[in-house]
């Protein structure tokens, strides 16, 4: 089984976010930065199947800054065998039109059973690459996928995807682009043994030339803006419980408009 | 918050990522509990084992992961980040214990005792510390005598770490005469007849981790276990207290920091006089002091770490490193149960924890005035 898992370098949730002064973008000193979360389900999940089959390979492709080897060399150490590291100033902070071009033209230059992405990357949430990159590869697709069971012959894979309020079972061939969604798995740890093997395995840098890509964004970040400050909230003391909850509802009904 | 980028490469970031992570999981949600049952499941030893945080730094053909000083600084810095240093002290006894059989054992000896502590399936814990004595080392009392292919052990020891529940001890026992040169050492498996855990010690701090008290009578250890020759031991434990040295100063400084921490946030939030704690210019003060005492600390120990592995001979600037890292976790953790006030001073407050947890490290792995004899020694 050979799994093709794309995967995006983002700042760790737990990390404090800040518009730049200028608005551009956010201010990148001092970030901590981690495996998208959705594509960590990507890598265990390929990482199951290569072990289920006993056989195959899980390739990392990932693109971004110099920093980005770190969030592919922990994949590495959690099991995929290689990496292929896109690296272009053109495609920093570019949109997810020109990502999807960047990861279709270095996935047609490898071989795969099977294509992941996160169904989202956290940090600017578009949720359009993976979709796109089907698209642009001509195959089929699945999104939010919880639970996947590919057939002994890998000819298709059985797929549970979340809708709304329940699951939905769904039967796609092969090969097809899967979307990582929260309950996929429960990610490994990369292992210090792992961590240590990592280091020696091979890591392709490309640029978009390489590729043989000379991509135009669709889309152009015009402003970045903090959500507005909370303020204080409102207390209602002094007064009898039926007429606290009416002064309660009238004020979520007019003033913070919510019901 | 990280210094000193320099000595942490890719290889330690993901480390300190898989042990940040393992903490969040396996260790914080449960912390509270294990205080207070005063240990934590024996599982945990496996957990950490298979994920390979057991064998850093040990051989690959025993099972462990060769790496380098900033990988074992980074697992003890964020395995004390857990907010419990007994957890840190338990887990890691082997950290201890496995040194003088690497050191100084035969590859039977290191393949039998060490790959099973590992994986996490046996607990190894050190013997040193007498009922009568822990700083003089050299006058220990517990006698292990020749007899046949065996030795015959009778004494005690105290305050053993991990020791209620170990498997195997890597046991100071007195083979010859008198001082330093009569001192061996054996590894007794702890299902050996005369091997008994006296009494399960309770602690000021460190409650998460076992301490015991032990006895021996008669206990028929296999001459096969001993480490090294006859009067060999002296040697391998003092060659173990310069890591041991590092493993505590960095457990201090991640204590102080911990502190420190915890107070920025709490004078951020409570009030007091109409404003935030952090609007008096005497807590501002108060906080900043404690930063540059833990910047300098942890600056000094990761110089000191980086020198040790290069090869330098550091067992003075070690001790210099211990003493400090130490003084200062006390102090701060001090300021730091000032700064929360009352609440400090309540079970359900980290930095009660760190203010007992912090005690220790300036007694265990030698004393801070052991410490200063050997330094004074080299110096003067
Ligand atoms: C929680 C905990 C865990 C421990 N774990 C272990 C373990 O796993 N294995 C183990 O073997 N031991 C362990 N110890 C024991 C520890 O190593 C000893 O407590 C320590 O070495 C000091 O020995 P002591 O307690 O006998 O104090 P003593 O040696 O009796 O010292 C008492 C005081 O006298 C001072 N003193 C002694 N000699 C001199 C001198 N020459 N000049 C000036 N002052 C001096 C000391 O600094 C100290 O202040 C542990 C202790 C604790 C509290």
């Amino acid at each position: 089984m050979k799994s093709l898992v794309c995967l995006k370098q983002v700042p760790d949730t737990e990390t404090q976010i800040k518009v730049n002064p200028d608005g551009t973008g956010i201010v990148t000193e001092g970030i901590k930065y981690v495996i998208n979360p959705y594509d960590e389900f990507s890598v265990e999940e390929a990482l199951r199947l290569k072990e289920k089959f006993k056989a195959g390979e899980v390739l990392i492709l990932s693109i971004g800054p110099d920093r980005a080897t770190e969030a592919i060399r922990t994949a590495l150490a959690m099991g995929a065998d290689k990496g292929i590291h896109i690296s272009d100033e053109s495609l920093n902070n570019s949109d997810p039109f020109v990502i999807a071009q960047a990861l279709a033209a270095a996935a047609a230059q490898t071989e795969y059973d099977i294509i992941f992405c996160g169904h989202r990357a956290i940090d600017d949430d578009f949720g359009e690459a993976g979709a796109m990159l089907a698209e642009l590869l001509k195959l089929p697709q699945v999104t939010l996928v919880t639970k996947v069971d590919i057939a002994d012959d890998k000819t298709k894979a059985i797929v549970e995807r979340d809708v709304e309020g329940g699951k939905e079972t769904v039967e796609v061939p092969l090969p097809c682009v899967l979307t990582s969604q929260k309950g996929l798995n429960e990610p490994r740890y990369a292992s210090l043994p792992g961590i240590m093997k990592a280091k020696k395995k091979p890591i392709d840098k490309k640029t978009a030339a390489d590729l043989g890509i000379s991509p135009e964004p669709k889309l152009r970040s015009n402003a970045y803006s903090m959500p507005p400050e909370r303020t204080a909230g409102k207390k209602f003391e002094g007064m009898e419980p039926p007429d606290v909850a009416k002064a309660v509802v009238q004020a979520l009904r007019n003033e913070a408009k919510v019901i | 918050m990280q210094s000193s980028l320099d000595y942490f490469g890719e290889t330690h970031h993901i480390l300190r990522q898989t042990v940040a992570r393992f903490v969040e999981r396996e260790v914080k949600p449960f912390v509270d509990e294990w205080e207070e049952a005063g240990e934590f499941p024996r599982e945990l030893y496996r957990k950490a084992g298979e994920i390979g945080l057991l064998g850093v730094n040990y051989p690959e053909e025993y099972g462990g992961s060769p790496a380098d000083i900033f990988h074992e600084v980074v697992l003890t810095e964020e395995l004390t980040r857990s907010g419990s240093g007994g957890v840190s002290a338990g887990l890691m006894s082997l950290s201890i214990a496995l040194p003088p059989i690497l050191a100084l054992g035969t590859p039977e000896q290191k393949e039998r005792f060490i790959p099973p502590v590992l994986r996490g399936e046996k607990v190894a814990a050190l013997g040193i510390t007498e009922p009568g004595g822990g700083s003089d080392v050299a006058n220990l009392r517990t006698r292990a005598v020749r007899d046949g292919d065996h030795y015959v052990v009778n004494g005690s020891k105290t305050m053993i770490t991990s020791g209620t529940r170990a498997d195997q001890v890597t046991l100071a026992v007195r083979t010859g005469g008198p001082g330093h040169r009569g001192i061996s050492l054996l590894v007794v498996e702890t299902d050996t007849p005369g091997f008994s855990v006296s009494k399960k010690l309770r602690k000021m701090g460190w409650w998460a981790s076992d301490t015991a008290e032990l006895s021996f009578e008669d206990m028929r250890v296999p001459a096969e276990n001993l480490l090294g020759e006859e009067g060999a031991g002296f040697y391998g434990i003092m060659n173990n207290f310069q890591k041991e040295r590092l493993y505590l100063a960095l457990m201090a400084n991640t204590t102080a920091a911990l502190a420190l921490e915890e107070s920025i946030k709490y004078a951020r939030l409570r009030e007091a006089f109409g404003k935030a704690l952090m609007g008096f210019q005497v807590t501002r003060h108060k906080l900043v002091d404690m930063a540059t005492l833990v910047e300098v600390s942890r600056e000094f120990t990761y110089r000191i770490a980086a020198k040790i592995q290069a090869g330098e001979n550091m067992v003075k600037e070690i001790s210099m490193a211990k003493i400090f890292a130490t003084d200062i976790c006390d102090r701060v953790c001090h300021a730091a149960v000032q700064i929360h006030g009352g609440y400090g001073y309540m079970r359900e407050c980290l930095v009660e924890r760190l203010y007992r947890d912090s005690r220790i490290l300036s007694i265990g792995g030698g004393t801070s005035e052991i410490m200063k004899e050997i330094i004074s020694k080299m110096m003067l």
